[in-house]
């Protein structure tokens, strides 16, 4: 955006413009669809190549004489190590199945967001440097220089992808755009052309155990307040442990949950329920990161970050581990932890203390997703739950791509929800589960510089909650994401303002009745639930609700003013 | 430019076989150098490829998960789309390979609005594709009448259910027409889709031009133009029995398509016409979703700098101790 | 009221040019995919067009409640807001459909009527307005949120800030997950 220049405000009422094709566009820059540049000081912490400081918005970048040749020679690298890029180099046949599925291209209207274009970004470098007939043919052959014009729409488009997949959904030889983008971020890092967004957290996740940065300290004074006001609205004092040695299970989740609400909420949430079942768990503050940036810079990063949760089972003696709500985190956990830091030979096959079920699902991880364990335990009766305490809420349930696409963890968070709430509303067929719309933010996009960006990117997932938003008066969009919970606040406020966003055990803990509780008028965020406000206030309330909108009535009670 | 670059390629290889069985008579040149080395090359091409991909390893198990995992008993899983044993990966696989499945995929929901035009174009793609390899599949079959002294039952039968319509003489086999009618959609959707056209290469025109060239010559010589069916099948019987012999009189149509194919299968292990053995490499189609039941071995794995709990408490051990944190170290 | 009838009898023949005009903001290949795909879902921003095309030739042709023509012309600018457009760019097409109607209009000696439902649509243009400066303004607010988020529980925790009897939260925000 910015100030227009004189001449664009000149423009000829009936501009037609000329579009060339793809490779003769050059790309331009634009503020707010970018990110700040990594800091020298973030990547010197993990040691990567090239700290110094740069802004992406300026011409000279900051890159050595021999850029180019360690582009290239870090792509003949990886095309030797992943099977996944040199298949996907070669067989693409441009179809077109996934040129629409992209929620960048949809809310953007810039067809090289299209994720076929995305992929020929690197794959017309690959024809020009690897193949005979693009060595020969050149242009006819679809294979292209790389100049630094090439690398900085490299930059620009793969840090305008949020890895999650939902093309390669379609795409009938499995391509998979999000393979692509992160060995494409690989090679930018290789030239240290990450985001301060990203590169941050993993130097404070690196050094301190979480992305935030918090240290030790901080992160129990963070629960502290949190255990404060849950005694507060429940009457209900939760007693967590940190660094636990002997505990049974060790319980990491992303340290977003720790600060920011309405992440907070959910990690009042876990709070409770893991009290109130007197699980003999603990938390870490070393391994205080359930999320994984690394993965957003390179395979040996997230690697040596998600090193700490093993290293942490073990120095502390737990049997298993439960991991929190978190997307990324759970694709990481899924497909990659154990190939990555196991076998953990140290620890016991997960098995629920409080019904017995045994995880053999995850008898090699030895983690199990907490929704995973919440279900098992509302399946066996052990929580007891009324769901009238969420009645004031009408709820539909956003599927995160990287549990959807990279796990299939699908119906058991609805199968949670519908157990703690009356009212859900799927959101239409074609916008959910494995074709769920990204929130916008992910893979690390979600900072604030780019918000032009997140809110294209976050359209076509907001225009389905609208949808049910109008039909059925839906007023909170559920989740199981730490990324979302921030992304998807912003996201509501700006596209349909009146749905909170939740994580699934907020809403678990606020439908739970607990031993000895107090009177409970109030929900986790400290707001009254309609129809349980203190006898003498309840007549009058009911009054005052009468002649409100529904709509506004139900966001009210959902979160917009309990941010103040 | 990629189209006008691709049309012509593929009419300079129709004038050059032309031009010299035709004109300069190097009947032995077209029917039996050129199909031996163009055969060669295929099969050595093709092989390298997959070699080449084979050798790659997979460093983790990424496959794509369409469909709720494999979890508690009373959850539905959803076998195909998520398949957690070797089993269900074939069985996802052959979904992809022989239904294609993916590409079905984009027809679901109809909530239609807004004035315009209908929806369902994608549906269009999935059918013309599966229309296209199938028929292309049982045209390949088809020919292998060629190939035997005495045509094997599989290809009669083949033959009898292509042409079952019996219709014309000689009778009209349906693959024929489908083929033709499918590959025209292809080339004509990549035209007028401008989304479609924008990414398109002239690697994505020349091979659709290549097989409208073989599909068309053969229509000539099955239904228009008199051809020696005699001779080629002895030419024929004379490649796979390592005697080549040219009969006289065969007819330069016949040559025309011999070499078109001969150009297929040159271009093929070169080209995005690999799918077809990528397929069934792609390690997000090929693999169980099964990672945290099973060990998946990275080959190269390697060890990795690390920041150890000793360091972090090093760091902390003072702020720690304050907070009533244990610590490992006084 | 003659004017009237020929919106009404063209409202068709209008709609459709005026969408040409409208997504010819967008390169042909997005533009012709903004047109042809009708699921609104999987094309939400030919949706938001459709809906606003529908809105305000609704307002002008049966005088539907203006309410109800903001709410969807709000669905487009919200769009056109975030997608690189200058201002001038995003409220264009509500201008670009007094071209569409004279050129409908020409020759038919409705200069009268013309000039006033060219105000009309001033009028809207004037609201589109409106709505694009509120949404920059959103955006500016969301980024402002996020990052006061990020600082505001850990300064309190701190004991860095304080507000007088408030043991209340932040707000949203924040990257850790």
């Amino acid at each position: 955006m910015g100030t227009p220049k004189p001449e664009e405000l000149i423009q000829k009422i009936d501009l037609t413009p000329q579009w060339p094709g793809w490779m003769d566009t050059p790309t331009e820059i634009k503020p707010g669809n970018f990110c700040w540049g990594a800091k020298a000081k973030d990547l010197d912490g993990i040691g990567f190549p090239n700290p110094r400081e740069w802004n992406p918005g300026e011409e000279d970048w900051k890159l050595p004489e021999n850029w180019k040749e360690i582009v290239i020679e870090g792509l003949r690298e990886r095309l030797e190590k992943y099977r996944t890029l040199k298949v996907f180099m070669d067989i693409c046949v441009r179809c077109g199945a996934c040129a629409d599925k992209c929620h960048f291209f949809l809310g953007s209207g810039d067809p090289k967001n299209m994720p076929v274009l995305r992929a020929e970004l690197l794959r017309s470098i690959y024809r020009r440097e690897f193949t005979t007939a693009g060595k020969i043919l050149g242009k006819f052959a679809g294979a292209r220089e790389l100049t630094m014009d090439v690398f900085k729409e490299m930059w620009y488009y793969f840090f305008q992808c949020t890895e999650c997949r939902r093309c390669s959904v379609f795409c009938p030889f499995g391509i998979d755009t999000a393979e692509i983008t992160i060995i494409g971020r690989e090679l930018l890092n290789l030239l240290g052309c990450n985001i301060a967004w990203i590169t941050g957290p993993v130097n404070n996740c690196y050094h301190k155990g979480n992305h935030l940065g918090l240290e030790p300290h901080a992160i129990m004074s963070s629960l502290e307040y949190m255990i404060d006001d849950i005694e507060e609205y429940t009457g209900v004092k939760v007693e967590p442990t940190f660094n636990r040695k002997g505990a049974e299970i060790l319980f990491i989740t992303p340290s977003g949950d720790l600060f920011a609400d309405p992440g907070t909420f959910t990690c009042m949430g876990y709070l409770l329920m893991f009290h109130e079942l007197g699980l003999d768990y603990t938390w870490s503050t070393y391994a205080s990161e359930g999320g994984n940036f690394g993965f957003f810079t390179t395979n040996e990063m997230a690697k040596r970050l998600n090193y700490k949760m093993y290293a942490e089972a073990k120095r502390l003696g737990v049997k298993w581990i439960i991991g929190g709500e978190c997307g990324h985190m759970w694709r990481v956990l899924n497909q990659y932890m154990d190939t990555w830091n196991g076998p953990a030979d140290f620890l016991e096959v997960p098995v629920s203390p409080i019904t017995g079920t045994r995880f053999d699902n995850a008898k090699q991880l030895k983690m199990i997703h907490a929704v995973e364990f919440t279900a098992d335990l509302i399946k066996n009766n052990k929580l007891k739950l009324d769901p009238s305490r969420n009645d004031h809420l009408t709820v539909t349930y956003h599927d995160s791509c990287n549990t959807a696409r990279g796990m299939g963890f699908m119906d058991e968070p609805r199968y949670v929800i519908n157990s703690v709430c009356n009212n859900f509303f799927d959101m239409p067929e074609n916008t959910i589960r494995e074709q769920t719309f990204c929130c916008g933010s992910g893979s690390g996009l979600n900072a604030s510089e780019n918000m032009d960006l997140r809110m294209k990117g976050g359209l076509p997932r907001a225009n389905a909650v609208k949808y049910v938003n109008e039909k059925h008066g839906v007023n909170l969009l559920a989740n199981i994401c730490a990324i979302d919970r921030a992304a998807l606040t912003s996201s509501m406020d700006y596209w349909v303002p009146g749905v909170a966003v939740a994580g699934v055990h907020e809403l678990v803990a606020n439908a739970m009745v607990f031993k000895g509780q107090g009177k409970r008028t109030v929900d986790l965020r400290g707001e009254d639930i309609p129809g349980m406000e203190e006898e003498e206030e309840a007549e009058e309330a009911a009054e005052s609700i009468a002649v409100q909108e529904p709509q506004e009535e139900a966001a009210g009670a959902a979160g917009e003013e309990g941010s103040e | 430019m990629g189209l006008g670059f691709s049309l012509v390629a593929v009419l300079t290889l129709v004038l050059i076989a032309l031009g010299g069985v035709g004109g300069a008579n190097l009947q032995y040149l077209f029917g039996v150098i050129i199909p031996y080395a163009a055969i060669a090359t295929f099969i050595v091409g093709f092989t390298l490829k997959v070699l080449g991909w084979a050798k790659v390893p997979v460093p983790f198990r990424i496959p794509t998960t369409s469909g709720q995992m494999k979890s508690f008993p009373w959850i539905n899983h959803d076998k195909f789309d998520n398949p957690d044993t070797t089993g269900q990966v074939v069985g996802r696989m052959l979904l992809e390979v022989l239904l294609f499945r993916s590409l079905f995929r984009n027809t679901k929901t109809e909530l239609r609005d807004g004035p315009r035009l209908a929806y369902g174009s994608d549906k269009w793609l999935w059918l013309a594709g599966l229309a296209f390899h199938w028929s292309f599949l049982v045209i390949v079959l088809r020919h292998l009448r060629f190939f035997f002294a005495d045509v094997p039952v599989l290809v009669q039968a083949i033959e009898g259910l292509d042409g079952f319509l019996q219709v014309g003489a000689p009778l009209l086999y349906i693959t024929d027409v489908v083929i033709i009618s499918a590959v025209t959609y292809l080339f004509i959707r990549r035209v007028i889709i401008p989304q479609v056209r924008y990414i398109s290469l002239p690697a994505d025109y020349f091979p659709l031009f290549l097989i409208l060239g073989i599909a068309i010559t053969g229509v000539l010589m099955r239904y228009f133009i008199r051809i020696h069916v005699v001779g080629i099948k002895e030419l024929a019987m004379g490649l796979v029995t390592l005697k080549p012999v040219v009969p006289e009189g065969i007819g330069v149509l016949f040559y025309i398509h011999m070499f078109i194919v001969s150009t297929l299968r040159m271009y093929f292990p070169f080209s995005k016409l690999m799918h077809m053995g990528g397929v069934f490499l792609s390690p997000t189609r090929n693999l169980a979703n099964n990672n945290r039941r099973q060990r998946h071995e990275n080959p190269w794995n390697y060890d990795v700098k690390v920041h150890t709990y000793e360091a972090y408490e090093d760091e902390f051990r003072e702020k720690m101790k304050e907070s009533g944190l244990p610590v490992e170290k006084e | 009221m003659e004017l009237d009838s020929l919106l009404s009898e063209k409202r068709e023949e209008i709609t459709r040019e005026w969408f040409n005009l409208i997504i010819q903001a967008y390169p042909p290949d997005t533009a012709k995919f903004l047109k042809n795909q009708t699921n609104r879902f999987a094309n939400p921003v030919g949706h938001a067009i459709s809906e606003a095309m529908e809105a305000v030739l609704g307002h002008l042709v049966e005088d539907r409640d203006p309410a109800d023509v903001y709410r969807s012309m709000d669905g487009l600018v919200r769009i056109k807001a975030i997608q690189d457009f200058t201002a001038s760019q995003s409220i264009r097409f509500i201008f670009s459909l007094k071209e569409v109607i004279r050129k409908k209009a020409q020759g038919q000696h409705l200069s009268g009527e013309l000039l006033e439902l060219e105000t009309r649509i001033d009028e809207l243009a004037l609201g589109c307005f409106d709505i694009y400066m509120a949404c920059r303004e959103k955006i500016y607010d969301l980024k402002a949120k996020e990052l006061k988020s990020m600082h505001f529980r850990l300064l309190k925790q701190a004991n860095l800030v304080s507000e007088a009897g408030d043991p209340g939260s932040g707000p949203v925000g924040g990257n850790g997950s």
